[in-house]
């Protein structure tokens, strides 16, 4: 119930405030067309084209992980509610779970639609290999995705100001080392298997050698290996997200945090 | 702050004072802004903070360049890229600085109220809390240009540059876009919390139809006309014909016009957009007093 009760206004409010649902089409299809316009100015394959109007749609999501869900419980504290939330007897982690399930939700349907507007304002052509393994692909990379903002939202619960500067500095270095906008495989070996901890890498990279014609031959690693990387991340980050919940309550309680307020 | 003419003595002209608190109100709000952009943290991991997210918003630029060309940075295209990419980091710093400030005060600090009542200029208040990010942004811009000289073969001779072309573009270009951030401030006095997100928006949407990155010829032709009417166009030709005169005359976007002209657009298009701010903030300002959200919290 509480899962249900979170999830709620991440899907009913979001779609209630039309200002969001334009901000966060508009912003990614922003950056999408002038990524893609780059490209054509550099005479890049089509493909390329193909690949920024997929990761631009995939900014959705790491967007929503990292103000809606990392950042979320620093919101609650500022705004005084999450006493409120540490009080009601229900599970942080359902609490957690909620907003994940809620946000996935909403911002799936967003990502759809700066899909759908790209791929039609810019002409991107598909080639799809394997319906089922691009749906498996996508939910392993939500759920790992998802599980990693739940792990950084116990650890944002003890910060304060700070927070907002932390997730504002974790985009850009994050597109780059994620290669929304290239083929990952683009980096250097490490640094790509470095940055292989944030699901999007990986995820990304499958599903680009999944749906575009020349998606494999920039692959970072074969599509069964990302697969079952995923799947690791899936399981550490969910298990991580649970043991440093609790423990970061703990320490909040003791530090008396959750009801600072440092502006 | 304290009313400015009672620091004067009765015989001190009236336009002295009142000139005078304009400047006291500027570098208080300046010095306000200063320590709430870099106080949250030590000056080391704010130096970090500052030039990780414009050095990567290049590295982005830069791998894809390098992906599609297989490095050839020395090509026309590329410094064309680069430049008005670091250039554009002014774009988003001054001008939405100047339209968060009003969010940060109403809704986070809840002191435009009392900044409002109090006796200092308010459009002037609100200039002033962009001079931080302006720093802050200079010294992203300059080191990401030097990046590029040093690692990317950006070639830029010093002894070549039109160092006159440079800073006047430069400075009128600073105004242009606080006359534009004030536009964009008075907007968001009428707007609730949640519109955070107007200043991304017009940024990123300027980004896309300036030219910051790609040759406006690029651009589909009916969108193109977005593009010649903002001043920021101009700007960044003229910054790149200063630093890189060559490289950027051979882009045909721009190419009919000399670099007189074009300062003449860029001073007529600013001072276009500074006589609209002042009437666009007036009224913005009326109807925010008239509706009573100068003092509304609206976060949630």
């Amino acid at each position: 119930m509480t899962v249900i009760a979170r999830a709620y206004p991440r899907v009913i409010g979001q779609q209630r405030e039309k200002s969001w649902i334009f901000f966060e089409i508009f912003l990614p299809m922003m950056a999408v067309s002038a990524y893609v316009f780059v490209y054509r100015a550099i005479g890049a394959p089509e493909d390329f084209v193909g690949f920024v109007v997929i990761g631009g749609a995939m900014t959705a999501f790491w967007m929503n992980v990292l103000w809606n869900m990392s950042s979320q419980l620093y919101w609650e504290k500022e705004q005084g509610n999450l006493a409120l939330y540490i009080m009601a007897p229900n599970s942080m982690m359902a609490v957690l779970l909620g907003m994940a399930v809620g946000g996935m939700f909403a911002t799936s349907l967003r990502a759809v639609v700066v899909i759908l507007l790209g791929s039609w304002f810019f002409q991107v052509q598909y080639a799809f290999s394997s319906f089922f393994q691009l749906m498996l692909v996508f939910f392993l990379t939500m759920i790992a995705l998802y599980g990693m903002g739940m792990m950084a939202a116990s650890l944002f619960l003890l910060l304060s100001r700070e927070a907002w500067h932390l997730s504002n500095l974790a985009q850009e270095p994050i597109y780059l080392v994620s290669g929304l906008y290239f083929p990952v495989s683009s980096l250097n070996f490490w640094v790509a298997a470095a940055a292989s901890i944030i699901p999007l890498t990986l995820g990304l990279d499958a599903m680009r050698q999944l749906v575009f014609e020349s998606g494999a031959s920039y692959g970072f690693l074969s599509v069964t290996v990302e697969i079952s990387i995923l799947l690791v991340l899936c399981v550490v980050f969910l298990i991580s997200a649970g043991a440093l919940l609790g423990h970061m309550e703990r320490l909040a309680i003791r530090e008396g945090r959750l009801t600072e307020s440092r502006r | 702050m304290s009313n400015p003419s009672l620091h004067y003595s009765q015989d001190q002209p009236e336009t002295s004072a009142f000139r005078h608190s304009y400047l006291r109100s500027f570098r208080m709000s300046a010095w306000l802004g200063w320590q709430i952009e870099s106080n949250w943290t030590d000056p080391f991991l704010f130096a970090v903070y500052s030039l990780v997210k414009p050095l990567a918003g290049a590295a982005i630029l830069v791998v894809m360049y390098s992906v599609i060309t297989q490095g050839a940075f020395e090509a026309a295209i590329f410094p064309y890229i680069y430049l008005g990419n670091a250039f554009y980091i002014y774009v988003g710093q001054i001008m939405n600085g100047i339209a968060w400030a009003v969010i940060d005060d109403r809704e986070h600090y809840k002191t435009l109220k009392y900044i409002y009542v109090a006796p200092v200029s308010f459009p002037t208040y609100l200039l002033g809390r962009s001079v931080a990010r302006f720093l802050v942004a200079s010294i992203s811009v300059i080191v990401t240009i030097l990046f590029g000289v040093l690692f990317l073969q950006v070639k830029i001779d010093p002894s070549a540059v039109d160092w006159p072309l440079f800073l006047a573009a430069l400075v009128v270009g600073v105004v242009m876009l606080a006359m534009l951030g004030l536009i964009l401030g008075g907007i968001m006095l009428l707007l609730v919390h949640h519109m955070w997100d107007l200043g991304a928006a017009v940024a990123s949407a300027l980004y896309l139809f300036s030219g910051a990155i790609f040759p406006l010829d690029v651009l589909p032709v009916y969108l193109r006309p977005i593009g010649y009417a903002m001043p920021i166009t101009y700007w960044l030709e003229l910054l790149r014909r200063a630093l890189v005169g060559e490289v950027a005359e051979a882009f045909p976007t721009l190419q009919r016009f000399s670099n007189l002209e074009l300062m003449g657009i860029l001073l007529a298009l600013t001072a276009l957009f500074s006589i609209l701010s002042i009437f666009v903030f007036r009224w913005c300002e009326q109807r925010a007093r008239e509706q009573g959200k100068l003092d509304m919290v609206s976060n949630y």
